[in-house]
């Protein structure tokens, strides 16, 4: 039984391997017959026999898988015998597994592509949010910037502007503030310009005098003020000067006349009082002349200074006079700084006139006594020479001067003159009764003169006094004026000052900025114009350099390009030359290749091959293909293909005869058969081979009439591709024609190629004309 | 190629005739001796020599195939 299985197994084995599965069964059978004799019991031995190879292999087939696959592959219909007692392959499980396997991981693959585009997703959105936040944060951060640019700007205008407001005058900005300089000059210009009388309320006239102002620069008002106060500098001189002048000469013509007045009082008192003594005091004669003479000189003297003083006074009176038209004419100009001087220039004229006057009421008064003594004395005078003329005409030969006479007169002139004096007496007596009795009405019209000069001389006097009151009072009320002027004008200065001051402040602080504003922008002006002539010049200069190069490029180039073409010609020559020691050298190993006898190689091709590599040292594609000549055939020579053909007629009855040995099947039985296939088979001599081989051409004898057909036909490339598709033992037989047959297609192949490259070559350098 | 094949089959046939000759010789011998000449070994021997020869010529043959270990099938 177990050799049965055995013989099974290995009718199996053969069953596999080889294409007659009959002998097996006839060897069983035959093995099998020397138990029984009967033909029933033999046939039943054999149902047997196969039916427990059929079960033994499908008992085998379920536990080897691989078993069970190679019968299905060799057996044709043991897969449906399979099947049906088995069931399916466990084999086709498996790529349902598989399948399930690719399932999943895609599966999971398409999570993870999920999770992947819904991170990239989530990416993309918080990148386009976080663009546009940042974008945002961006975009308010310039405009932030911005902000906080222009929001320091105006926190640093405030705080400027905030400081200066501190100051109580207006922080105006740059235009106003001009204005309100000009305004404020304008401000001095009038305080300067009123007038002195005029000027009460200074602040009620300056808001008067703001309104129709018009703007000017700050430098003329400055100019203007200085101009102004040049003028009045040298009007002040001028005024002061004159005024100086004038005091100077009033004074000195004012002291002359008082002195002259003095004088001329000291003349009149001394003259009155020698008048009065000489009229009342009794004196002798001699002295009385010296008297009467002193009195003439007194009287001389008196009239002298009496006109110097007369003259002192016009001379005083004349200066005063233009003293005070000169103070008016200073008056008239209204400078404040004159005024101080005016007003002592006044006080000294009025002091001046006030002395002036009361030497004038002294002299006068001293006049007025000296009048009266003069009266007295000239009615004395008067009454003398009435009685020395009584006297003369009474006694002609007496001298006038009767006090001197006392010696002199006789006793008859002595009572004539008794007489006449005695007449006189009683004359004198009458008149003095009549004196008596008009006394009262000439004392009466006296006094009442007496009244009326002493009323008008009290007047007079009251108008003077008023006068010189009222001049005092005026001046007092002038230098007052001036004063608190003064006082006002300091006050003024220094607030003027101060805002003056908080002004320049406010201004210097303006003026840093707007600086450094302009600066800026002035640099950054100058910077952008700098950049675009830099750039223009750039530009220009690059332009110029870009066509110069352009210039020179073409001008090389062309250069270039002519001695290319020299080179170029001079190299296609040498070109040329080559190909044609090369189309040479190759047609020389051509002729080789053809120096064959039916049987022997060629001679070897070394020599031409040499020449060929002598002619292309230079050429890598001849190189290289003269290079890929097989070495054999440098050295020993390739075989032609006549001797080719006639070695594969005797090679081909041996390949026949061993076909069906192949690598497993190479026993000597084998051998037997392919020995008898061969004799038994007949094939075409020859036959042509078709385009494309199929699997039933690659039959060993077929592949040897298509290549003997070809062969025949020359085309020993295809016969040697058919040839090489044999397997096994033919193979091995025609190897060596094969390698043969490989060595001279392969030097026939670079011989062609050479020749061709040659061709081309030679082709290409020929010129055409 | 084919003349190897040729001198492989002058040395095969003669190794076998030589085996055969042996074979049968020493066939006859031990027949002789010891088997009271019976034919059997005298059989033996020969087939013993063609055998021997057979498979040395079936080696011969197949030694350009040959692998040392086992023969390769596809499974």
């Amino acid at each position: 039984m177990l050799r049965a299985c055995l013989r099974g197994a290995n009718a199996t084995a053969r069953n596999n391997c080889r294409r007659n599965p009959l002998t097996s069964v006839q060897h069983c059978r035959h093995y099998t017959a020397g138990e029984t004799s009967g033909a029933t019991k033999v046939v039943a031995a054999g149902l047997l026999t196969v039916s427990s190879g059929i079960g033994g292999t499908i008992l085998y087939a379920k536990w080897d898988h691989k078993f069970r696959a190679a019968v299905e592959k060799n057996v044709p219909y043991s897969d449906l015998l399979f099947s049906l007692a088995l069931g399916p392959s466990s084999q086709e499980g498996l790529p349902i597994k598989k399948q399930t396997e690719l399932a999943q991981p895609p599966s999971m693959m398409d999570k993870q592509v999920k999770a992947s585009k819904a991170k990239s997703e989530k990416k993309v959105k918080e990148a386009a949010e976080s663009p546009a936040e940042e974008s945002s944060p961006a975009t308010t951060q310039p405009a932030q910037s911005i902000e906080e640019i222009s929001q320091e700007a105006s926190v640093e205008a405030t705080h400027i502007i905030s400081a200066i407001g501190e100051v109580p005058s207006v922080p105006a900005p740059c235009d106003t503030e001009a204005a309100a300089v000009k305004e404020e000059c304008k401000e001095c210009h009038d305080h300067k310009d009123t007038p002195v009388t005029a000027v009460v309320h200074p602040n009620t006239e300056s808001p008067v005098a703001m309104e129709p102002l018009k703007e000017r620069p700050v430098e003329e008002v400055a100019a203007r003020l200085a101009q102004q106060d040049q003028e009045e500098q040298d009007i002040l001189a001028s005024v002061s000067a004159s005024l100086e002048e004038s005091l100077a000469s009033s004074a000195k013509t004012t002291l002359q006349a008082i002195g002259a007045q003095e004088a001329a009082l000291q003349a009149i008192t001394q003259h009155t009082h020698k008048l009065k003594e000489a009229m009342e005091a009794e004196v002798p004669p001699q002295e009385k002349s010296a008297q009467w003479k002193d009195l003439e000189a007194a009287l001389a003297n008196r009239t002298c200074a009496m006109n110097d003083a007369s003259t002192a006074l016009l001379k005083a009176n004349e200066t005063l006079g233009s003293l005070k038209s000169v103070i008016d004419k200073s008056k008239g100009l209204n400078i404040a700084a004159v005024h101080p001087l005016v007003l002592a220039a006044e006080e000294n004229l009025h002091n001046m006139i006030v002395d002036l006057d009361k030497v004038v009421t002294k002299v006068q008064s001293a006049e007025s006594e000296a009048k009266i003594v003069s009266q007295y004395s000239e009615l004395v005078n008067e009454a003398k020479q009435q009685f020395q003329r009584e006297v003369s005409s009474l006694t002609p030969e007496i001298q006038a001067n009767w006090k001197g006479l006392t010696g002199k007169l006789s006793a008859d002139d002595l009572n004539a003159l008794i007489a006449h004096a005695h007449r006189r007496i009683d004359q004198l007596n009458r008149e003095l009764a009549e004196q008596r009795v008009r006394e009262q009405i000439h004392i009466d019209a006296a006094l009442e003169q007496q009244k009326l000069e002493d009323q008008k001389a009290l007047e007079k006097a009251v108008n003077t006094t008023l006068q010189h009151v009222k001049e005092e009072a005026r001046l007092e009320q002038e230098r007052k004026l001036g004063e608190l002027r003064e006082v006002m004008e300091a006050e003024m200065r220094t607030q003027l000052r101060r805002q003056a001051a908080a002004h320049t402040d406010h201004v210097q602080d303006v003026l840093k900025v707007q600086e450094h504003e302009l600066r800026a922008e002035a640099e950054q002006v100058l910077s952008s114009k700098m950049l675009e002539q830099e750039t223009r010049y750039r530009q220009l200069n690059q332009e110029q350099l870009d066509n110069f190069t352009l210039d020179m490029n073409t001008a090389y180039a062309r250069l270039k390009g002519m001695e290319e073409a020299i080179d170029s010609h001079v190299v296609a020559e040498e070109e040329a030359r080559k190909a044609h020691q090369l189309w040479l050298s190759v047609e020389a190993l051509n002729y080789t290749l053809k120096t064959t006898d039916s049987d022997l190689p060629t001679i070897p091709l070394k020599s031409a091959a040499e020449a060929v590599r002598d002619s292309c040292h230079d050429n890598d594609f001849a190189l290289a293909l003269a290079s890929a000549l097989p070495e054999e055939s440098l050295h020993r020579g390739v075989y032609s293909e006549a001797s080719l053909r006639a070695r594969f007629n005797s090679l081909r009855s041996l390949a026949r005869r061993v076909a069906l040995i192949d690598e497993s099947h190479n026993s000597l039985y084998q051998y037997f058969l392919s020995y008898l296939q061969a004799a038994l088979l007949f094939e075409d001599e020859q036959k042509a081979p078709p385009t494309q081989l199929s699997r039933e051409d690659l039959d060993p004898f077929k592949l040897l009439s298509y290549a003997s057909y070809c062969l025949e036909h020359g085309d020993l490339e295809l016969a040697a591709k058919l040839v090489n598709q044999l397997r096994g033992e033919t193979r091995r037989v025609v190897e060596d024609w094969l390698t043969e047959a490989r060595l001279t297609l392969e030097t026939r192949q670079v011989v062609s190629l050479l020749s061709a490259y040659a061709n081309a070559v030679g082709l290409g350098t020929t010129q055409a004309p | 190629m084919a003349e190897e094949h040729g001198r492989k089959w002058d040395r095969c046939l003669a190794d076998t005739a030589v085996k055969t000759v042996t074979g049968l010789g020493v066939g006859i011998v031990f027949s002789v001796l010891l088997f009271k000449r019976r034919t059997w070994p005298v059989a033996f021997g020969s087939g013993l020599g063609v055998g021997m020869g057979y498979t040395n010529c079936q080696n011969d043959f197949r030694l350009p195939y040959l692998i040392h270990g086992r023969m390769v099938k596809d499974q």
